[in-house]
């Protein structure tokens, strides 16, 4: 086990503790730089998705996980990023300047988002924030002569430098993993600057924040605008990567897929973002193999355990039948929240965690090291 | 003038059926603090119960609402075992989150066995017709008002007069206290959800004629009953049923008047504008944290 005497302030705030953070990390960059050149286009798809579901799961971290406001209206953020986009292009502006309006108008509107939060809390934020992600919804569909209503717009492959980048070339792989890599270098500088201290610090008690002089309305609503500024990025990329967007796209069902990233990526650590984005854009992908593969295999080892060749095709279709019932998507996702709030509440990166200390701590390891306290004294409705 | 009479009425009814769903969000949060996401699948699934007890069965309307009550008041004990208890005493958002999936899972579900048709189930309400002078009021509507008002008296005096609802009033205030005096927290718990699935179901029974069930019917309308819910002051019986009222005749006053759009959107703005002005609701109580 490595031991890190940290002697001043500056080892204990630095982004790479040790030297094993930078070779990991170096050959992480290096199998993402190389993926698009290895990997089979429907994939490298999924890897773009990826990125935009990791950069708005670390907008996310910021606001829910770090200063402890629970929003279900990020949807709405990312239809305004996308919207925006869609709308300037039409009129030709060019890409890096709607980007940057993008992010900047989202980061504005969640900053007027946030004003109103500040006297909520909890669950009375949940509800505002979801009001205010319906209310866009229906804006969007019905002010026709911007978003043209439900019909929907198209918007155009990105357009860098007089370069056409279509929405499927590595270029713009290239631009999702950029964007991603710099929010999340920028949100580490954030976390550790004071401003995320202070974040931090009223994420764990409001009260002991502001009694430590912490301004809690400002760093509330600052929380709030660069969510949502990084969501508007989010938004943009998102927007060209579907080439095609309409008001039904950005529903409660999607705000609920980004909580569900960080919850199963983890809500302590940014490394929760991503895994819980790749999670939730592959487990398409995957109930899909289920789906073609499953009954296949199911019926071959039924064969192999003395099924008759008739009892197999039974078993075969059965399963087949099973895997093509309509809700079953809906249901797997609700099964999947539950058990990861019940048994695995740190989520994959907290799982990870464990894994590298049991095997750092062996034989010492116990279970009792992330066990959370519960509370049952405080009421929440009294702060 | 009739027309806005007519559209009083039915806002009303509607707002009875928010007013009796927001009615178990308030008692699950009265007495745990836990805010179920879950509490319009519930309803949706009482009123599949029903329709499987009175349509397919064959059972009488009044056998069979009964039968589905009690079903569904089991399920509720069920999903507070497996969904909620382990979890009591975290914070909030983890709740939350549960109950959200559990409304995924059961919505799914009931999507898989029961289809995704729209079902009706036949009332001795479905017919009929009240005439006041040239004012006709649908019977169905009229049985969800009555309903709604009787649940919501005799949920108050139970809150507020026999010694399971101090309990749970005790309970919601600091668990652990309740706990030492003697009060059995997880039975309460419990039970305070089988209750609130019971009224859910009442709704959705009550609500089949009207809207119809079909597996989405509890999203859309528990997503309506949290303005009602927080209208009237999160903790409050009554207030619940007021708010619930109040949004669903201001929800069908826009629908009217309004141009095509804001029928949809006017409750939440009306809930946005409560929790600006007067966030404890028009029911609740405002405390401040001690230190």
């Amino acid at each position: 086990m490595r031991f890190l005497f940290k002697t001043d302030y500056e080892d204990d705030i630095r982004l790479f503790p040790h030297s094993g953070y930078v070779v990991s990390y170096g050959l992480l960059l290096a199998v993402l730089l190389i993926a698009p050149y290895a990997l089979s286009s429907y994939l490298m798809s999924q890897l773009v998705f990826v990125c935009i579901y990791a950069t708005v799961g670390v907008a996310l971290l910021i606001l829910t996980g770090f200063t402890g406001q629970a929003s279900l209206g990020h949807a709405a953020f990312l239809a305004i990023g996308a919207y925006t986009a869609a709308y300037l292009q039409k009129y030709g502006v060019p890409f890096p300047v709607y980007f940057l309006a993008a992010g900047l108008l989202t980061g504005l509107i969640g900053a007027l988002v946030g004003f109103p939060a500040l006297r909520l809390q909890g669950i009375y934020l949940v509800i505002a924030t979801i009001s205010f992600a319906f209310i866009v919804e229906e804006i969007l569909a019905r002010w026709e002569s911007v978003t043209n209503g439900n019909e929907g717009m198209r918007i155009k492959a990105v357009s860098l430098f007089g370069i056409t980048v279509s929405r499927d070339s590595p270029t713009f792989y290239f631009l999702c993993l950029a964007v991603l890599v710099l929010t999340i270098v920028g949100t580490l500088n954030l976390l550790r600057s004071p401003t995320g201290r202070a974040f931090v610090a009223i994420r764990d008690s409001e009260t002991a924040a502001r009694s430590m002089g912490v301004n809690v309305a400002l760093y509330k609503v600052k929380s709030f605008a660069i969510s949502a500024a990084i969501t508007g990025f989010a938004g943009v990329l998102f927007a060209h990567k579907l080439s095609f967007i309409s008001p039904e796209m950005f529903t409660l069902q999607l705000s609920i897929e980004f909580i569900i990233v960080i919850l199963i990526g983890g809500t302590f650590s940014l490394h929760g973002a991503v895994l819980g984005a790749i999670f939730i854009v592959m487990i398409d992908p995957f109930l899909t193999y289920l789906k073609d593969d499953m009954p296949g295999i199911i019926a071959g080892i039924a064969a192999t355990f003395g099924a008759g060749t008739q009892g197999a095709a039974n078993i075969q279709s059965k399963v087949a039948a099973f895997a093509s019932l309509n809700g079953l998507k809906g249901a797997i996702y609700g099964i999947i929240i539950v058990l990861f709030v019940l048994f695995e509440p740190l989520g994959l990166y907290g799982r990870w965690l464990k894994i590298k200390l049991f095997f750092q701590l062996f034989p010492l390891y116990k279970r009792a090291t992330f066990k959370r306290q519960k509370i049952y004294v405080k009421s929440e409705r009294n702060r | 003038m009739l027309d806005f009479v007519q559209q009083l009425v039915s806002g009303v009814a509607l707002g009875c059926v928010y007013g009796l769903i927001a009615l178990g969000f308030v008692l699950v949060y009265k007495a745990t603090e836990v805010v179920n996401f879950a509490q319009g699948d519930l309803m949706m699934l009482g009123g599949f119960f029903a329709f499987t007890f009175i349509g397919m069965m064959g059972l009488n309307y009044w056998v069979g609402f009964a039968g589905a009550v009690a079903a569904m008041a089991l399920f509720g004990m069920l999903a507070e075992r497996v969904v909620v208890r382990p979890i009591l005493g975290y914070p909030q958002f983890s709740i939350i989150m549960a109950t959200i999936g559990l409304g995924y899972f059961l919505r799914s579900v009931s999507g898989m066995i029961w289809g995704t048709d729209d079902f009706k189930i036949d009332t001795p309400f479905s017919q009929g017709v009240l005439r006041i002078g040239s004012l006709v009021l649908a019977d169905d509507k009229l049985s969800v008002i009555a309903a709604t008002v009787i649940l919501c008296t005799l949920l108050w005096l139970f809150f507020n007069k026999t010694t399971l609802g101090t309990a749970m009033r005790a309970s919601s205030e600091n668990m652990l206290a309740a706990y030492y005096m003697g009060i059995p927290v997880k039975r309460v718990v419990s039970i305070v959800w089988a209750i609130s699935a019971a009224v859910a179901t009442c709704a959705g029974v009550l609500l089949a004629p009207i809207t119809f069930i079909h597996s989405n019917v509890g999203l859309v309308l528990g997503l309506k009953a949290f303005p009602a819910a927080v209208l009237g002051g999160f903790g409050s019986i009554p207030g619940a049923v007021v708010g619930g009222v109040l949004i669903g005749v201001i929800e069908s006053m826009a629908g009217f008047y309004l141009a095509e759009g804001w029928k949809d959107v006017a409750p939440y703005i009306v809930l946005l504008a409560v929790l600006l002005l007067k966030p404890e609701g028009l029911f609740g109580r405002h405390v401040r944290k001690k230190v």
